[in-house]
């Protein structure tokens, strides 16, 4: 049995892999539909976001606006398709909704609102801003005396860019050890392999350099994801950087490791092929 | 009469107000000596934030803070906050409708000595382009104090542009400030003066030499340069059926072209617009030199109205 224990809970790792093997499914449909999205991308965080939605964060889709929530700011907003995929999964909005997506009158975006979607922490999609914000996020919580933390998902591509660092020095200056940063290192992006065009190595290092508490994982196992997450919070006074090693595309042979299907919509004939491929993993 | 700059009375503002309300938050980008900042920062330390020359990062720690429930005031260089965090400022703080307010200091070329780098001359025409951004230029110390308290009861992002210079002062009395109104400080019916910012005085002064010629000038302020005051100006423009702008800021895109898209819909009439011509501008020994040298003279602004007048026909 998938089962792990830890200090507060006990989870299914089982349930989660399907979960997120699920949102895959979703994401790829949505994507198919709409002609558009970004499907690598997206199915590379479905183990990562299946874990804190449906078992690490402390969230009420019932009360999306409830204050001492868990935030979850999607740094890498182009993963927008799996974040309302597991927005709907939980109960935020209904599934139909997600057929919707795009649609003039829909209040999903092709990246994520703050203003539109329940459930959305913050407006995404340009890149780089899940740090300096989830700092500013967690110097407020503290400020206020609110228990809640602040979880961001970032790309591996995002942080070729300068305000990532800016905010990365800030959290550590301000000892902002709510903050939780996942890092989906799957080494694509758009014009090809990170290490080629602009190499992060060696990305822990940089990361621990910039006083981070640095855990690296296998981003697609259940049980490292979960396990990071609470070691986390037992570090208080610095902000922790999970480094999730992924592979872009996860569970679909033919998208696997290709840049091309960073923002490319799936033919019938593909999407039919990829649900069955994800669907074979479950 | 003696004055006090911009930044002073802003940072002094700011203090006041900030020890009244606790949900007031302060930040700045090393710039806290030169906008005045620090006098929330000396008595606030807990509220203020440092960020470092990072105005990007700036703006999103505000952002964050914003979320979290303050009132964040984020104090740093226009040219700066306009410039290298307009993508912070369109996305995250106007797009996201954060609570953040944008103290832009250092404002069209009251950086005399530092030169063009640290001009910022074309900031209106930029943060007005932004949905659902406010954007306010005080004309005098008196003004600034009143605008402090309003901006900060005010529901979402607001942009107000600071000289790091000052101005004799326009307000002898307090003003009713309003997001969104202008003022009359002079009636007259040959040409309509409408001023912001450091131009206001020297408007009053340009009205006060045309009178002498028989011109009887109306000067209008109008420090909410968005929302701005159509109402006002279409009176004033139905009055006096010529029209004048002055503004410490380029002609392309500040008070000026938001005047003359007023009028270009509602009723056309000459317009004559007091500005940099687009240019980059040159480092000088004081404000004044620099704003005489680049169009923004007294002379310029009377000239501006002859000319308008001329137009009528």
């Amino acid at each position: 049995m998938n089962t792990i224990k830890n200090k507060k809970t006990q989870i299914n790792t089982a349930e989660l892999q399907k979960m997120a093997n699920q949102l895959r499914i979703d994401s790829l449909e949505m994507i198919y539909r709409r002609q558009a999205g970004h499907p690598g991308g997206s199915l590379s965080i479905a183990e990562i976001v299946a874990s804190l939605f449906f078992h690490c964060m402390k969230i009420d889709p019932e009360n999306p606006e409830w204050n001492e929530r868990d935030r979850f700011i999607l740094s890498k907003g182009h993963a927008s398709a799996l974040l309302y995929a597991a927005l709907a999964r939980k109960g935020y909005f209904p599934l139909s909704d997600l057929r919707k997506w795009g649609d003039l009158d829909c209040h999903l975006q092709g990246h994520p609102d703050i203003l539109k979607t329940p459930g959305v922490d913050m407006t995404s999609g340009i890149l780089g801003h899940g740090i300096a914000i989830g700092a500013g996020l967690c110097i407020a919580a503290r400020a206020k005396g609110e228990e809640y933390r602040v979880y961001t998902m970032l790309g591996d591509g995002e942080c070729q860019g300068g305000i990532i660092w800016e905010g990365a020095m800030l959290a550590s200056k301000y000892h902002c050890g709510k903050l939780t940063a996942i890092l989906d290192f799957n080494d694509v992006q758009l014009d090809g392999f990170v290490h080629d065009i602009m190499p992060l190595e060696p990305l822990v290092e940089k990361w621990k350099s910039f006083n981070w508490n640095v855990i690296e994982i296998d981003g697609h196992n259940i049980n490292e994801i979960v396990q990071a997450v609470e070691t986390a919070k037992e570090i208080s006074e610095r902000p922790s950087m999970i480094i999730a090693h992924t592979i872009k595309g996860k569970g679909v042979s033919f998208m696997e490791n290709k840049s091309i299907w960073h923002g490319k919509a799936p033919t019938k004939e593909q999407l039919v092929q990829a649900c069955k491929e994800i669907g074979g993993m479950v | 009469m003696g004055f006090i700059s911009q930044r002073e009375a802003f940072g002094r503002a700011l203090l006041e107000y900030g020890s009244k309300d606790p949900n007031v938050v302060v930040l700045d980008a090393d710039t806290s000596s030169s906008t005045m900042s620090k006098y929330f920062a000396d008595s606030f330390p807990d509220r203020f934030i440092n960020v470092g020359i990072a105005e990007p990062c700036l703006v999103d720690v505000a952002v964050g803070m914003a979320l979290g429930g303050y009132i964040p005031f984020i104090n740093a260089f226009s040219a700066l906050l306009s410039l290298r965090a307009l993508e912070q400022i369109r996305t995250c703080v106007a797009y996201a409708n954060t609570n953040v307010k944008i103290a832009a200091s250092y404002a069209g070329v009251s950086d005399y000595k530092d030169g063009p780098t640290h001009h910022s001359i074309i900031d209106i025409g930029i943060m007005r382009m932004i949905p659902g951004m406010t954007v306010i230029v005080p004309g005098d110390e008196v003004e600034i104090k009143e605008w402090v308290p309003v901006i900060a009861a005010h529901a979402g992002p607001v942009f107000i542009r600071l000289s790091r210079a000052g101005s004799e002062i326009v307000h002898q009395s307090k003003p009713e400030v309003e997001i969104g109104k202008g003022f009359v400080l002079k009636e007259g019916i040959d040409v309509g003066i409408i001023s912001a910012g450091s131009m206001v005085i020297r408007s009053l002064k340009a009205a006060e030499a045309l009178a002498k010629e028989g011109i009887n000038a109306c000067v209008i302020e109008m420090p909410s340069i968005k929302p701005i005051d159509e109402k006002l100006i279409l009176e004033t423009s139905e009055k006096t059926k010529a029209l004048v702008t002055a503004e410490e800021h380029s002609i392309l895109g500040g008070l000026g072209s938001a005047v003359a898209e007023v009028v270009t819909k509602h009723q056309p009439v000459p317009v004559e617009r007091v500005g940099i011509h687009d240019v980059f501008t040159r480092t000088a020994p004081d404000p004044d030199t620099l704003m005489d040298a680049f169009g923004m003279s007294v002379d310029d602004v009377m000239k501006a109205c002859l000319t308008a007048i001329e137009r009528k026909g």
